[in-house]
């Protein structure tokens, strides 16, 4: 294999050349196969071209795109209120974890401070929202490697931390709860408890998880050492979140960037593994799910009592000027820049997601590995299509 | 054979359409209660769910039923480039594979097709045969993705014969016939250090011929752990991809026949086949009690090997090859060293 | 490659938790036979009380699907007093809301200055056909049955003030 000349063809004509037919033959024996748009492997509209020598990779070009739905020209012509109901919808799995930074910006640039009992239940719906996608991720990385049942045990825990949410913001996956100055409402009668409930099973859930399929010694082999992101690449590509954690960087926007909601009055820890590959992704969600838990049960029970919503004026006009905010998203770091002219709408918003920098690092990542190992590699970024393209 | 329901005698032409008749029932019997009860019940609870519900009123027994008819009435597409002989004649090789394999297998007393002096050999022997049908679906489909999987199929299934075989081998010594009823004969015959009150079932002494079977078969029938073939969420049905229609039915009738047949061979082999310890092996109502006991035991073990179906990820082949010629065949090896020499020695 | 003998835990351990569920009884919820009681504030589908509505459109034009179509006219209105002058009355004429469009972000239930809209956690409204999915003015009234009563709040929130 090492004797094979590689030709190096740019992602353009590569697109080209895949699009003309589904699966080509080059002069020198090798295949060109277009995994995707529709395929069962990438999560959503995701296309990989992946030139092949038999059952190994020589490149990979992503295509990303099919799903743009034009949020930065969106926001444009709306206003806040209605800007905080779309931008929801970028990363679905963790919605509410998509308003913060938003909101902040606009609070931020009207100098409004939520009480202290809205930046508590803003934490808390954030980290349920975290623990409810990581729980899809660590059911559905199983269902990638070949194990069917991880997947519904997955869906299925899923389903209270769901329940309650809706129970408290009115929809399972679009909560659109956060308003510029605190909350739309309070949380209703005994939340509380049934929160303690839901992580009882959710801490139970991850005890399977452990057994079923960090334990299982056909998992290990199937993910240890494919896809060993190194510190260096990774950080230069803008790898985020557990991706790059799994690498060894301590780095947590958390508790490193400049504090946002609660989290400075919470004990935490951050969870970091040395080796890179597939499982170290996989084992360092697991833990950050476990840690969520934890952070979630500390602030139930600091919880402060108070109003939920700071005094501001009725129709909100953000007075002009110019924010940065990035937060610790359960897919990496995303951050809004949002540029106010002083209208009820903001100007120009640039939406930094942490899945289209995620998905950059494929190119690098996938030449020289098998067939079989780009779905486990693919699996273990945890992208999602409407982060990607917005 | 002839004078089993009858007690007059029927004649040889009449006694072969009967057993004919009844092994063409079962195939089909046996891969529906096999699907339903494991892989639409069973995998359902071990998700937390319920499966099929409605089909048929109480707890969805005939979706099987139902699901057979639809494929009967499907389009037959062909692939244009496809060679239409061999496409149409692969199923039928899978299919036929399995059918030759009930030949041998002793269902009570005086309840068996043939009584082979190499059944057990037989057995594996014409089980092998499948392996011609699936090369020939995955050439004949002319698709790239059938073809890797028939590849990779072809590789892991002749990778695995070896140690089903070997593992074999050990029950074999110890029975001292291959013929299946000579080992059903010697399991109950047998004594444990001296005691003969439950015969000698061969999974107490060959537990790890059992456990080698156990795995062996799973990867004969392309099974998770061993499901690389057919990875649904990479190659999408690997080379039965292109299939659809009554083709796909025998497909599908093939792996849950052949599913159904080993774990009736395991029972005969390791779990003493139709018998039960306490009863008289020439007694008249074994001719009943015989295969339900024998059924009972196909259930046991199909569980175990759907158990694993449905736990475990899968394989990648590199990982899968190593297995069976690093660790299964030197262990199978190893394991026929040792029966021989208790056998000599003890 | 790792060693693999087939007593190791891990995989053995693996097939406990799969036996285990098998055991426990099953979270399905067979819909349309048996059905889930849902959250009281889910946000299943938007009620209208006619009588509070004055056609101001803040509804509609806050929509972002602009999903809300009014329509009203100014009349005269008897004076309060003997002698006193005629008050003008908008009449609401037209209020639909196309659910085949709504978002179900509430927007307009929260700018409504006069408490006209609410939410109801009643979400079995399918239709065969789209035109169907816009509700009319007497619809959105029919759903009003359907909104449930102010449920407490948490302890150590601020407890709304009671309406006059």
């Amino acid at each position: 294999m090492a004797d094979t000349p590689i030709i190096d063809i740019d992602p353009q004509t590569m697109s080209l050349l895949a699009d003309s037919q589904m699966n080509l033959e080059l002069d020198n024996g090798d295949m060109i196969l277009n995994m995707g748009p529709q395929h069962p492997a990438t999560h959503g509209t995701l296309r990989l071209v992946v030139r092949l020598d038999g059952e190994r990779v020589l490149s990979a070009d992503p295509i990303i795109g099919y799903m743009h739905r034009g949020y930065e020209k969106l926001t444009e012509y709306r206003t806040y209120p209605q800007i905080t109901t779309l931008i929801n919808r970028i990363d679905w799995l963790s919605s509410f974890a998509n308003e913060v930074p938003f909101i902040h910006g606009a609070e931020k640039l009207m100098d409004v401070q939520a009480p202290d009992r809205a930046e508590y239940i803003r934490t808390i719906l954030t980290e349920l929202s975290r623990i409810s996608t990581f729980l899809l991720f660590l059911g559905e990385m199983g269902l990638q490697v070949g194990a069917i049942t991880p997947a519904f045990y997955g869906f299925r825990d899923r389903e209270y931390v769901l329940n309650l949410i809706e129970s408290a913001t009115g929809g399972r996956f679009h909560p659109n709860f956060n308003r510029i100055g605190g909350l739309k409402d309070d949380l209703p009668w005994g939340w509380t408890g049934e929160c303690k409930r839901v992580l009882d099973i959710c801490a139970k859930s991850c005890d399977d998880f452990d057994r079923l399929v960090v334990g299982n010694e056909i998992f290990q082999q199937r993910t240890r050492g494919v896809g060993i992101i190194t510190p260096e690449v990774g950080l230069s590509y803008g790898v985020s979140g557990s991706n790059i954690r799994a690498s060894g960087v301590d780095w947590d926007l958390r508790r490193d960037g400049a504090p946002y909601l609660s989290y400075k009055d919470v004990d935490f820890k951050v969870w970091t593994h040395p080796d890179g590959d597939s499982f170290a992704r996989y084992w360092v969600r697991l833990q950050e799910t476990r840690e969520s838990i934890n952070i979630v049960r500390q602030l139930l029970d600091k919880m402060p009592s108070g109003p939920v919503m700071a005094k501001v004026p009725r129709i909100i006009k953000v007075p002009e000027g110019e924010v940065w905010v990035e937060t610790e998203n359960p897919l990496g770091q995303m951050g809004y820049y949002v540029v106010s002219k002083g209208s009820t709408g903001p100007f120009r918003t640039k939406i930094r997601t942490a899945s289209f920098s995620n998905v950059s690092i494929c190119p690098w990542l996938l030449q020289g590995i098998y067939v079989p190992d780009v779905v486990t590699v693919l699996a273990s970024l945890y992208f999602i299509l409407g982060d990607i393209d917005r | 054979m002839s004078s089993l329901i009858f007690a007059v005698d029927i004649g040889w032409g009449a006694t072969t359409a009967i057993k004919t008749a009844i092994v063409l029932a079962i195939i089909p019997a046996g891969a529906l209660i096999l699907g339903y009860v494991f892989l639409l019940k069973m995998m359902s609870h071990m998700q937390s769910r319920l499966g099929p519900m409605d089909s048929g009123g109480f707890h969805g027994w005939f979706q099987l039923v139902g699901d057979g008819m639809k494929f009967l009435q499907k389009e037959d597409i062909m692939p244009e480039a496809a060679d239409k002989r061999v496409f149409a004649m692969a199923p039928i090789v899978v299919l036929m594979s399995t059918f030759a394999v009930y030949v041998v297998i002793p269902v009570g007393p005086e309840l068996y097709v043939r009584n082979l002096d190499v059944g057990i050999f037989y057995a594996l022997a014409v089980s092998s045969l499948s392996v011609i049908g699936v090369l020939m679906a995955g050439w004949a489909s002319s698709s790239k993705f059938a073809l890797l999987g028939a590849l990779r199929a072809a590789a892991q299934l002749i990778a695995y014969e070896l140690p089903l075989l070997l593992a074999v081998v050990g029950v074999v010594m110890q029975a001292g016939t291959a013929s299946m009823n000579g080992i059903v004969q010697a399991q109950v015959d047998g004594e444990i250090f001296g005691f003969g009150g439950i015969g000698l079932p061969f999974i107490l002494t060959q537990f790890v011929g059992f456990a080698l079977f156990m795995v062996a078969s799973q990867a004969e029938l392309t099974q998770p752990p061993f499901d690389m073939p057919v990875a649904e969420s990479e190659l999408v049905g690997g080379h039965m991809v292109e299939y659809t229609g009554f083709r796909f039915l025998f497909f599908f009738m093939g792996e849950f026949g052949t599913a159904f047949a080993f774990a009736a061979i395991a029972a005969t082999l390791f779990l003493g086949g139709w018998t039960l310890p306490g009863l008289d092996m020439d007694a008249e109502y074994m001719k009943v009690v015989g295969p339900i006991v024998l059924f009972t035991k196909v259930m046991l073990i199909a569980f175990l090997m759907f158990w694993a179906r449905f736990t475990y990820p899968r394989f990648r082949e590199d990982q899968l090859q190593k297995l069976a010629w690093k660790f299964l065949i030197p262990l199978s090896v190893v394991n026929i060293l040792v029966t021989g020499a208790f056998m000599v020695w003890v | 490659m790792a060693k693999m003998n087939f007593k190791l835990p891990g995989i053995i351990k693996g097939l406990s938790v799969t036996f285990r569920t098998m055991m426990q009884p099953t979270v399905t919820v067979q819909y349309p036979h048996e059905k889930e009681e849902v959250a009281p504030r889910t946000r299943g589908v938007i009620a209208l009380k006619e009588e509070n509505c004055t056609a101001c459109m803040l509804c509609s034009r806050s929509c972002p699907d602009w999903c809300i179509y009014i329509e009203g006219h100014k009349t005269k209105a008897p004076p309060r007093r003997e002698g006193g002058k005629e008050r003008s009355v908008n009449i609401l004429d037209r209020f639909d809301i196309d659910y085949g469009l709504c978002m179900y972000c509430g927007i307009c239930v929260e700018v409504c200055p006069f408490d006209a809209l609410f939410w109801s956690p009643e979400f079995e409204y399918s239709e065969f056909r789209i035109a169907n999915l816009l509700h009319d003015k007497d619809k959105l009234g029919e759903w009003m049955e359907t909104v449930p009563e102010v449920e407490p709040l948490e302890s150590g929130a601020v407890q709304p003030k009671a309406k006059k």
